[in-house]
């Protein structure tokens, strides 16, 4: 599975509260937090954002609140992968049980700009910088993390027999 | 510690750090904002209902009072689905607390007990000497439907403890200290290990607040040992016979750190990272618009009464807003009893029921563009209490009281006492 997008770049400790505000969590509804999406740290990204972009940070991306809203506002967005130099532990897990592609890769964050177009390839772990020309190895995700993704995350899975 | 009581839940012998294991839940907790997600997310594991009605806590404590419709309808799915299900643990609004502080207080958690919430803040209850730790809403669903969660093992970091601390300093200055000094990831996916004799000169109110902000260190979870000030809590609160795991002699850690109670001063953490630390001889002059007390990190009984003794006889700055939340129903009553609301009103502080609120930005206490805050809560990310252009400062609630008196961020040491 491959994805490739427009690069969205921000910086350390990007928190849950900037993904999205918990004025806004008075609703679940996936539609309406998108609108909110980035909004205290870059208030264009929602109008900017087109299906299948990138989001490359660098250290503890997504620190703060165990808030699942984060990553369902951002996989909500259209984004299709958040590259990072690390990740807090809860978004990591939230990110993955909703089916939101994450990767470490500190190599490839030094080498990303905003602007960048990125290909990831899920099978691999390779991505490339169409930029730079550049291609970085991560950790690729086992076959049924990748499983999961492709499901759309824990809950489809495991209805589907995916943990026995 | 914690991997004894994991490998224990996991029904092993041992287990080392990085081994992903599944382990048998004791509690499974949610609020008026995750419980929501996790009721939708429900239905798809499949199971008719809960793995078991009275190992599960829905606490509508986040934006409730309801703030608005939106907010109303989220406690009403909660508050449905507890009644379909039967789930014993569902606190209304009369009975709620807010989360960490009520969940202990009920009994609901236990020494060496496995504890998930969907609330990054679960991690208080390592001052029990149990495990517990943020998840997510689909983690909570989960939890619910199978009585199990994934975990991989973390690594962990000591911190041995000696001396006392020092008059109006308390367990928020000593977790501000640790994470000044380690980095808002500075345990990013480990456990923190308290251990050391200054562990016994801790109230089980000052574990509480330095368990509750290791998620804000990037902690998995946040461990204090048993010892007699936990049995003595639990012998009062928790029906069950505490379940005591002692760290081996030969434990391995990533890190040791030595933290001598007695050197720490009051702490503040400007914004907008709770690791950005000073102490309070460093903090020059700020000028503050509102001051809250109260929250899972500091809304407890002994918090209210060392921001009651720097307040006593004294009033509140005139551009100041002065909010005080006690935690729960109970400590609501102890303050009240103990002439600590007459105090607060006295001197000028407004007194609510218990809530989150504030604390993110949801109601009761939001900040206006440029306006600063002094709060005894847990974050101070950007708007994380209101307009982005707004700012919180952590702190104690002795400094926090303090500061209510002058207006400016204030050493409670520098306030007559009356």
């Amino acid at each position: 599975m491959r994805v490739s997008g427009t690069v969205f770049r921000y910086g350390d400790n990007v928190d849950t509260d900037v993904i999205i505000p918990a004025r806004y969590l008075n609703t679940s509804n996936h539609a309406e937090l998108a609108l909110h999406c980035m909004e205290d740290l870059d208030a264009t990204f929602k109008d900017k954002v087109r299906k299948g972009d990138i989001i490359v940070a660098d250290a503890n991306f997504g620190c703060g609140s165990s808030r699942e809203h984060a990553p369902i506002a951002i996989k909500e967005s259209g984004v299709s992968c958040v590259i990072a130099r690390s990740f807090a532990r809860i978004f990591y897990r939230n990110s993955i049980n909703i089916g939101l592609p994450i990767l470490e890769c500190p190599e490839a964050c030094a080498d990303i700009k905003a602007g960048d177009t990125v290909v990831v390839d899920f099978s691999t772990g390779v991505i490339t910088n169409k930029r730079s020309g550049n291609t970085f190895q991560s950790e690729p995700f086992p076959p049924f993390m990748q499983e999961l993704i492709q499901e759309g995350g824990l809950a489809n899975y495991v209805a589907k027999g995916g943990i026995a | 510690m914690t991997q004894k009581i994991l490998a224990k839940a996991a029904g092993k012998a041992s287990v080392r750090a990085g081994e992903l294991i599944m382990a048998d839940l004791d509690l499974v907790l949610g609020n008026d904002i995750t419980a929501p997600v996790a009721i939708n997310e429900f239905p798809k594991f499949g199971k008719e209902t809960v793995f078991d009605r009275e190992k599960i806590a829905l606490v509508p404590d986040h934006f409730t009072p309801n703030k608005d419709i939106k907010a109303a309808e989220q406690v009403k799915a909660m508050r449905t689905f507890a009644g379909d299900h039967g789930i014993v643990n569902y606190f209304e609004v009369g009975q709620m607390g807010i989360e960490h502080a009520l969940l202990p207080e009920k009994g609901l958690v236990g020494a060496g007990e496995v504890v998930i919430g969907a609330d990054s803040h679960t991690c208080t209850y390592g001052a029990l000497g149990s495990f517990a730790t943020g998840v997510g809403s689909t983690d909570m669903a989960s939890g619910m439907a199978t009585g199990k969660a994934w975990f991989k093992v973390p690594s962990a970091l000591k911190f041995n403890l000696t001396g006392k601390l020092n008059r109006h300093v308390s367990g928020k200055d000593v977790i501000l200290h640790i994470i000044g000094l380690i980095g808002v990831d500075g345990a990013l996916y480990q456990s923190m290990e308290y251990s050391g004799e200054g562990v016994k000169n801790l109230s089980i109110d000052d574990r509480f607040t330095i368990a509750n902000m290791a998620i804000e260190a990037g902690a998995k979870n946040g461990i204090f040992p048993v010892d007699e000030v936990t049995l003595g809590y639990l012998a009062e609160h928790c029906p069950r016979t505490p379940r005591i795991f002692e760290a081996d002699e030969d434990a391995e850690y990533e890190a040791v750190y030595e933290i001598d109670l007695s050197a720490i001063k009051s702490t503040v953490a400007f914004p907008h990272l709770p690791s950005n630390t000073r102490p309070i001889d460093e903090v020059g002059e700020v000028k503050i618009d509102q001051v809250v007390i109260g929250s899972c990190t500091n809304g407890r009984i002994s918090d209210l009464r060392q921001a009651a003794a720097v307040l006593k006889g004294k009033k509140v700055a005139p551009w100041v807003r002065a909010l005080i939340f006690p935690a729960t129903q109970k400590i609501w009553k102890q303050a009240m009893n103990e002439g600590l609301f007459e105090i607060f009103v006295d001197a000028g502080c407004a007194v609510s029921t218990p809530t989150c609120g504030p604390c993110l930005g949801g109601h009761m206490g939001i900040l206006a563009e440029g306006e600063r805050a002094v709060s005894t809560t847990n974050r101070n990310f950007v708007g994380r209490m209101g307009h982005p252009k707004s700012e919180v400062y952590l702190a104690s609630p002795a400094v926090a009281a303090a500061s209510a008196v002058t207006g400016y961020i204030t050493d409670p040491n520098t306030i007559e006492e009356a």
